[in-house]
């Protein structure tokens, strides 16, 4: 009589780890989901076209994103908090004009205005967020008009594009180490960096935990304001200078870059595996998520025959996928 | 044990704190021995948290001082006080779900290598070295939501107690943990006194503050009422120290608020239910209510209890057995099918699956009721206004107006919300899964006598309590259950905690089986 007991005891015990291997696979699929998919990619296309695999196409993919690669590893860290900035991309036009203005005053100045003001926007909003308590959504959408606003402001309603005028700052956009261009180099190092502040340090660890559980991080003590504060004014920092590289690899602060680039960094950020609601994610998943898009658009030119459209739907979708498996795997589902 | 010429390690002298004009704490004196075990207790509402908070540096005293070691301190944020010394735990547990063990036992002061990066191996087999020495086993690198509930409280204790803490508050710590792990936590609690750590202990459960506590401070109302020894203080007398009642109008009834004459009761049974069978949950379950009856379901946690009204309530798949009533059946899992034929279910947990928070007392009652309040979707207000109105009186709901939010209301209020959103669809029969937790002694009161009185207006009633003598006393009729099957019926005089204890222990309903083991009878 009681075998039923204890053979329903077993299957109990056996449950349990059965829906642990799934949970860990699906965990896995969405923490780096997008390595694999970029690495199956490159492959794929290297084998379908031969354009695909050259050195030049695979440098010009590097350089093209590494714009959009500096913007989204600042929204990583946002993201990471739980918070949002919407500002990115108009900080990032901000970031272009502004470099082309102190290009006059060398290259240096090229880089310390724009990276300053971002700075600035970032301190004012992440201000806002972390001390007023206000909703990052609504605050970094006010960045976004106000710092497209600025850019109009300062280049005559848009109709004047500003030259960069240092040689020397041109060639941090267009000039090479070994191989790779400077672009590519800088971001790799801002990536390392990243990389270091996510995962060994003590501010990363906070970054975590407060978008993990704000409230309890408070509770426990730890510097959540100042954490919040930090994340934003990265985010504009990081997201001026690259469009500041931007304007030295074109020569001139374009007053139209930008628009939409904070959608494009947040997908990167989402597709590469960091929680949207914040608490979980690391740099290198958002590496391969800009990488991925890039990609993805470079596969669909080398097609040629399909459009570019078809790019946004592939996106769109590979999106939808992940945020479907981190549904799946979100903390607020019952076990 | 006891000695007093001890130095308090903690001490608050005449706190007093006004928020907006009501003043939550009025010249309260709270001192706390080292290695002592303090239980802190009062209805909600008595300044237990305000207390609490002013301790732990989340408040300003407005008047008096916290003193720490004999010195006066002002703790202006928690951090400070967690740096003093002073840790706390909560009711639930206040760690960061995705992060692993190891991470949240050291977040914000984790080992550093020389180069000020984060020594992850170090910070695991520190984790590792302090929970072992609490005598708790987990996978330090697991995130943490993936252990269990006691796991997860046991890492936030390990937490407080690695802050170097001289004091360790712990606020309603045991409301989530099964009694397995309520017995490891005493145990680590006796470790921590042994190692000089003075305990602040918040708890509705009058069992652990007797066996865990060895002094005692009452609160009413923000004033002191009494502080000395536990021991010497029967539990009638406590019970009415918070009340603010006197022994005598207390020893008259029970423990509880429920009356003493069983309720009479209609011979047909209004609900039936039959088979109720669900992998790993529950097994067989059979159960019947007649209009006018509580039936009680008893056992211990994880018996099955929450599962069985679940069950019946439609909001879980069966894998065999049938709900009817009147003798027609309803239609299994489907939440939308028990409500119609008048069944309904108060759940356990109120925050996430009862109230919505934001909206008004009004819309909260209404909610469920709407369908019936409204023509062509359009709903009418003055119908509306009406059934609030009644429900509010009858329910005795403290709300400064119809049109306050929940979130406002206190524990037990929004407790009476909730059964009142459910009056509100005339229900036959009203499923009850711990309508008393978390609500304080005043408001548990009052739940009680609404139990008994809506049974006495003919509604079948089944009700789940963790708290012994809650059930006991408001049963007409008791199911046990034990591991997901029912193991006996109780009728009135024998519903008794010895029957109970007894059902409870014989190990299992089978009939005896020579083969059986027989050290199963030990078990749990």
């Amino acid at each position: 009589m009681s075998a039923p007991t204890t053979a329903s005891t077993v299957d109990a015990g056996a449950a349990a780890p059965t829906r642990r291997r799934g949970e860990a696979v699906a965990e896995l699929f969405s923490q780096h989901g997008a390595v694999a998919v970029l690495v199956l990619l490159l492959v794929v296309g290297s084998l379908a076209f031969d354009t695909f695999g050259t050195v030049d196409n695979l440098s010009n993919v590097a350089v093209q994103g590494s714009f959009l690669a500096i913007v989204a590893l600042g929204v990583t860290f946002v993201i990471l908090t739980g918070g949002i900035d919407l500002s990115v991309g108009s900080v990032f036009a901000l970031g272009g004009v502004l470099a082309a203005y102190g290009s006059g005053g060398g290259w240096l100045t090229a880089i310390l205005l724009p990276v300053a003001v971002g700075a600035l926007i970032g301190l004012v909003q992440g201000g806002l967020v972390a001390y007023a308590g206000m909703a990052p959504f609504i605050v970094t959408l006010a960045g976004l008009l106000g710092a497209r606003g600025l850019v109009f402001a300062i280049t005559d309603e848009g109709n004047t594009t500003p030259k960069v005028k240092s040689e020397a700052f041109v060639s941090l956009g267009q000039g090479h180490v070994w191989e790779a261009t400077w672009p590519v180099v800088i971001m790799l190092a801002l990536f390392a960096v990243g990389w270091v502040v996510r995962q060994r340090s003590r501010a990363g660890q906070v970054v975590v935990a407060t978008g993990g559980g704000e409230d309890a991080s408070r509770l426990m003590g730890l510097p959540v304001a100042r954490v919040k504060l930090g994340v934003y004014v990265a985010s504009g920092m990081l997201a001026a200078f690259a469009g500041a590289l931007n304007a030295a690899r074109s020569s001139s602060g374009v007053t139209t870059v930008g628009v939409g680039m904070e959608l494009e960094a947040i997908s990167a950020v989402v597709i590469g595996g960091t929680l949207l609601s914040g608490g979980r994610g690391n740099v290198t998943g958002t590496l391969a998520g800009v990488y991925l898009l890039g990609v993805i658009q470079n596969l669909i030119n080398q097609v040629g025959s399909l459009t570019s459209s078809i790019q946004s739907v592939v996106s769109g979708g590979f999106l939808l996928v992940v945020v479907i498996l981190q549904t799946l795997l979100s903390p607020s589902r019952k076990t | 044990m006891t000695d007093d010429v001890r130095p308090p390690v903690l001490q608050a002298q005449g706190i007093t704190k006004v928020f907006g004009g009501v003043r939550a704490l009025s010249g309260v004196d709270f001192a706390l021995g080292e290695g002592e075990a303090h239980a802190l207790v009062g209805e909600n509402g008595a300044g237990k948290s305000t207390l609490i908070k002013v301790l732990t540096g989340v408040h300003r005293p407005d008047e008096g001082q916290v003193l720490l070691g004999g010195e006066p301190r002002s703790f202006g944020r928690p951090l400070d006080a967690q740096q003093a010394g002073i840790s706390t735990i909560y009711q639930e547990v206040n760690l960061i779900p995705l992060m692993s063990a190891a991470q949240n036992v050291y977040l914000g002061r984790e080992p550093r290598t020389s180069f000020g990066l984060v020594d992850t191996r170090a910070m695991e087999r520190d984790a590792r070295e302090l929970l072992d020495s609490y005598g708790i086993d987990v996978d330090v690198r697991r995130p943490l939501r993936t252990l269990g509930l006691g796991a997860q409280q046991m890492v936030a204790l390990a937490r407080a107690v690695s802050i170097d803490a001289r004091v360790v508050i712990m606020d309603e710590p045991t409301s989530s943990l099964e009694p397995r792990e309520v017995r490891t936590l005493f145990e680590v609690i006796a470790r921590l006194r042994e190692q000089g750590i003075a305990i602040v202990y918040v708890s509705h459960r009058m069992d652990e503050l007797y066996e865990v506590c060895e002094k005692v401070t009452v609160l009413r109302d923000g004033r002191l009422v009494h502080t000395g020894d536990l021991a010497d203080l029967p539990r009638l007398e406590l019970v009415a120290m918070m009340l603010g009642r006197t022994t005598s109008e207390m020893s008259g009834s029970g423990v509880t608020e429920f009356g003493e004459e069983a309720h009479t009761q209609a011979a047909e049974p209004v609900l039936v239910a039959e088979h109720l069978t669900r992998k790993h949950e529950i097994e067989d379950v059979a159960l019947s209510v007649r209009p006018g009856e509580v039936l009680g379901l008893g056992g211990l946690l994880g018996a099955g209890r929450s599962e069985t009204l679940k069950a019946v309530a439609g909001a879980m798949p069966l894998d065999r057995g049938q709900v009817s009533l009147d003798g027609k059946r309803v239609r299994s899992g489907s939440v939308p099918a028990a409500i119609r034929a008048g069944v309904v279910l108060l759940p356990e947990d109120r925050k996430a699956e009862g109230i919505i928070p934001n909206l008004s007392v009004r819309e909260n009652i209404v909610l469920a009721a709407l369908p019936r309040l409204s023509r062509f979707g359009f709903t009418s207000r003055r119908k509306q206004d009406a059934v609030v109105r009644t429900m509010m009186e009858r329910l005795h709901i403290k709300a400064s107006s119809p049109e306050q939010p929940v979130a406002e209301l206190s524990g037990g209020n929004q407790q009476k919300v909730m059964i009142a959103r459910w009056l509100a669809m005339s229900p036959r029969v009203l499923l009850l899964d711990e309508p008393t937790r978390g609500i304080d002694v005043g408001a548990k009161a009052e739940v009680q006598a609404l139990i008994d009185e809506l049974a006495r207006e003919g509604l079948g009633i089944v009700l789940v309590s963790s708290e012994l003598e809650e059930v006991i006393e408001g049963a007409d009729r008791m199911v046990v259950l034990k591991d997901g099957a029912v193991v006996a019926e109780l009728n009135g005089e024998e519903i008794t905690e010895e029957r109970l204890m007894a059902a409870l222990s014989t190990e299992t309903a089978l009939p005896a089986d020579p083969g059986a083991p027989p050290e199963e009878a030990s078990r749990g």
